[in-house]
């Protein structure tokens, strides 16, 4: 077929180069376009490409678009506002009757998409050339080979010629006539690029290939499996890690009230979603009066949803929880009340569906690292994530505040006879894990869906990490998130989603029956902790 | 205190209103015309069936929460399971009558293309397996879990949030349509219950006085328990249970018994409910579905025996009540009972009616102290 192909290239070129001696390949080339025949177009496709002009690109280019009209022997460019350009001399025409566009079928498609390649591989734009070296290389089509050489000559941007050598390599791997040094070098090229690609390349060589050059090609593909399995492995070590930062935050508070007041609040998911909804009302306030603000917005919403969930906690912990202290089980099915409560609420006011809230600009996009893909809006909660449990062990360790929370969590009788007034401080750690739990609904809103169910995805998770790390214990709590979500994440390449959640399930209900208290467990000589 | 009869006043009491329910109900609704306000219609039936599985269910919580002081916030599991081993004997006796015509395979699993039964499905087109199953599987999962948790010493709280992740991972899992339960869609469209037609209205009479015949049993049962050497033990568990161990009993070993029979209690409740409603899905396994079971026996009054099916009755009318008339106002009313039951009437209705009772029968004495030992077996 190749022979055949090329056979009658030759002859097409040689009634060409006869009938317009004088003319340059691209005058040749517009005849062989005029006859509107697959084969006589794909060889002008060659000629336009290969003569320089400086309507070259703009001819190729309507012909893949089908704007290149034929009319009585002569070629047009339509362009899209329906004016018609005479190829031959540049010049703007009147539609000429009867004109109808040029053909194409799949074979002149590749041609025409071989051709822009080697055309745009040496343009003046770096972006260009490196689209260019991109096409190239996924069409590893031999006649750009010639164009590429100049190209990689000429390239004084070390990314393009990169690009461009990696091109040239995969051509030279499936060229038939390739010599076994240049396939070598060839393999080494793509070694050294070593992604999805590159893999694919040296996998499927062609089966005349000579036994040393199939050899290192299989030796470079298995360098670049373990590789790519390497940096997939970070890249479900970050999703785990990311995932961990989102369990820290939204149990960093729960840590808090259990380990004071050794109570569970079954609200306190509802705490994140009223963060969420802060969140959502700040950005609508903002899309209202004040549009320019809106990169601030998140940072307008932390303090707001901070006091909102904080004052909502403390009014709880008043009217309800502090009548039920020393019914630990009482004060759980009270607090689920309160949640469905509020949950209910939301609904009413906001609605049951799901609300927008914005992602600013500064949070969107990825950073590429390596082979890790790293979004921005991921990257900024696991900081913050981090900043928050910072400040919260400063707060802990170095206010009176802290001081009195501490001591409470360890012995609350103790604390008492020292003069520390244990029901304010009830109030007040319940206030901060609650406005703690609001600043996480702010982090959630821009990764999860703002939904009167918000908290409820969250719940379950935040008490496996806190019984998991240990109660009253922040660093437990650190241990216990990021656990968990890495773990969750190893699993899932493995298991899928759902099985490796419910083996993580297992897994930390067999671990509460060797560690009942946690990996951090306060320590204790009391016969009932 | 000396052991108690069985039959003591509270009991005959409602032995005699369970015994009134199951003849009332299909008279009113066979014997009495239809255009007789007395008349009690067709799709009643199989709804007040339903409270009275919901009423087992909240005795079997009432029995290790009320009397042993274990709040599981995973019953609904044991519920599911009992409820999957009849919907799976159900699915058993539809045979070539489903969609796909498949003499063996259930319609999900010819949808699957799956080509032959998995093994756990076998045995289940034989009643008396189903029903044994009934009690094994639940009671199994409920023994298992517990001599892992109570021999660590795993109480309060901590038992109560891995109960709940124990029936959250069990739905999660249910869920998947790999496990071979019929995935989201679970176990529905059945024919018929041991040759009965399961839509018929006499069967569903049947299955009516079945569940209030179970319940009466139940009841029994429980009533039979804590009055028993093992229920006064069980109390003093929930009251002190580091002193009770130190007086030498084997606390996990009371525990776990307990447990694993309120599990058992559990599914048999949940192999009631489903031929009743038709349907048993993996949303029964939810843990809302769990907490919500515990309100039931807080409203009636835990450690009383009578009052979780009060409870449960009273609960699930003001449920169906209150989502036909104000469906958005359902979880406003039920959060706020569950707060006000806890912090208003922590004995519930039956508690807060004794306290009544005694205060004004004698006013002399000091009130009892709440979830002692005279009071439980009273």
């Amino acid at each position: 077929m190749t022979r055949l192909r090329s056979i009658l290239q030759a002859l097409v070129l040689l009634i060409g180069t006869m009938s317009a001696a004088m003319a340059g390949p691209y005058e040749d080339a517009l005849p062989k376009l005029a006859a509107d025949s697959y084969a006589d177009t794909e060889a002008a496709i060659g000629l336009v490409a290969g003569s320089g002009h400086a309507r070259a690109m703009n001819v190729v280019e309507a012909l893949r678009d089908g704007r290149l009209m034929v009319a009585a022997g002569q070629v047009y460019i339509r362009d899209a506002a329906g004016q018609f350009v005479d190829v031959a001399t540049g010049q703007a025409v009147e539609p000429p009757a009867g004109a109808k566009p040029v053909r194409v079928n799949n074979r002149v498609r590749r041609a025409v998409e071989a051709a822009l390649g080697s055309m745009t591989l040496l343009s003046p734009e770096p972006g260009i050339r490196m689209d260019a070296a991109r096409a190239v290389f996924r069409s590893r089509d031999a006649a750009a080979l010639p164009t590429l050489e100049r190209a990689i000559a000429e390239e004084n941007d070390v990314g393009v010629r990169e690009a461009l050598e990696s091109a040239r390599a995969a051509i030279l791997l499936n060229k038939p006539d390739a010599s076994s040094s240049e396939k070598l070098a060839a393999i080494e090229i793509l070694h050294a690029r070593g992604d999805q690609d590159a893999l694919a390349l040296l996998s499927s060589l062609s089966p005349g290939t000579p036994a040393e050059v199939s050899d290192t090609a299989a030796k470079a593909a298995d360098g670049i499996r373990s590789r790519l399995a390497l940096w997939s492995g970070l890249q479900n070590v970050w999703y785990g890690i990311s995932l961990g930062s989102v369990l820290l935050l939204a149990a960093i508070g729960l840590s808090i009230t259990f380990g004071t007041m050794g109570v569970i609040n079954m609200a306190h998911g509802e705490m994140v979603m009223i963060g969420a909804y802060t969140t959502f009302l700040v950005q609508e306030m903002i899309r209202t009066h004040a549009p320019g603000l809106f990169g601030a917005s998140l940072f307008i919403a932390l303090p707001l949803a901070f006091l909102v969930a904080g004052l909502i906690g403390i009014l709880i912990e008043r009217t309800v929880i502090r009548f039920l202290y020393g019914r630990p089980l009482e004060t759980l099915l009270a607090t689920w009340g309160i949640s469905l409560i509020l949950q209910q609420g939301v609904r009413t006011i906001f609605g049951p569906t799901n609300r927008e809230v914005g992602t600013p600009a500064w949070m969107s996009g990825a950073l590429e690292l390596g082979g890790l893909s790293l979004t921005y809006n991921r990257i900024a909660i696991v900081v913050f994530a981090f900043a928050v449990f910072a400040a919260l062990l400063l707060v802990l360790r170095y206010t009176s505040l802290g001081l009195y929370v501490r001591a409470v969590t360890q012995n609350r009788r103790m604390a008492g006879s020292m003069g520390i007034r244990t029901s304010r401080i009830d109030a007040l750690a319940f206030g901060l894990g609650s406005g703690v739990a609001g600043i996480a609904g702010v982090a959630l809103s821009q990764i999860d869906n703002v939904s009167p169910n918000l908290g409820q995805g969250y719940i379950i998770d935040s008490f496996m990490v806190v019984v998991f790390g240990g109660v009253g214990n922040l660093w437990g709590t650190l241990v216990g998130a990021m656990t968990l979500g890495i773990a969750n994440k190893l699993l899932e390449p493995y298991a899928g989603a759902v099985l490796g959640k419910i083996v993580l399930l297992v897994a930390i209900i067999l671990f509460i029956q060797r560690r009942p208290r946690g990996l951090f467990a306060l320590k204790g000589r009391a016969v009932e902790a | 205190m000396t052991t108690q009869s069985v039959l003591d006043r509270q009991s005959v009491i409602v032995l005699l209103l369970l015994a009134a329910a199951a003849i009332l109900v299909p008279v009113l609704n066979v014997a009495v015309a239809p255009g007789s306000p007395f008349h009690l219609s067709d799709h009643l039936v199989p709804l007040l069936g339903k409270y009275i599985c919901f009423a087992l269910l909240a005795l079997s919580v009432d029995l290790i929460w009320g009397f042993c002081g274990i709040l599981s916030l995973g019953h609904g599991a044991f519920f599911a399971l009992g409820g999957y081993a009849m919907g799976m004997y159900l699915m058993r006796q539809i045979g070539p009558r489903g969609v796909y015509a498949d003499p063996v395979l259930p319609d999900f699993m010819v949808f699957l293309n799956w080509k032959e039964l998995p093994w756990f499905w076998h045995g289940f087109d034989w009643f008396p397996f189903a029903a044994l199953m009934v009690l094994l599987v639940p009671g199994l999962l409920a023994f298992v879990f517990g001599w892992f948790a109570f021999r660590s010493r795993v109480t309060g709280v901590y038992l109560s949030i891995i109960t709940q992740a124990m029936t959250f991972a069990l739905m999660l899992a249910f869920f998947r349509n790999d496990m071979g339960f019929g995935g989201n869609n679970g176990l529905t469209d059945f024919k018929d219950i041991l040759g009965f037609p399961i839509q018929a209205a006499s069967t569903r009479i049947v299955l009516f006085v079945l569940s209030v015949v179970a319940l009466a049993g139940g009841y029994m049962l429980c009533r039979w328990v804590v009055n028993s050497k093992f229920g006064k033990v069980l109390v003093a568990v929930r009251d002190a249970e580091s002193r009770a161990r130190f007086l030498g009993y084997r606390v996990e070993h009371y525990k776990l018994a307990v447990f694993t029979l309120s599990a058992m209690l559990a599914g048999v409740a949940g192999a009631l409910y489903v031929p009743q409603v038709g349907i048993i899905n993996p949303s029964e396994f939810a843990p809302a579905n769990s907490i919500e079971m515990v309100i039931w026996v807080a409203v009636g009054g835990r450690g009383t025996l009578a009052g979780p099916i009060l409870g449960a009755l009273l609960v699930n009318a003001g449920k169906t009540w209150f989502t036909g008339v104000l469906p958005e106002f359902w979880l406003f009313a039920l959060g706020g009972l569950f707060v006000f039951v806890t912090l208003l009437m922590p004995r519930g209705i039956l508690g807060a009616g004794k306290d009544l009772w005694i205060g004004a029968s004698q006013r002399m004495k000091p009130r009892p102290r709440p979830e002692t030992v005279s009071q439980a077996a009273e």
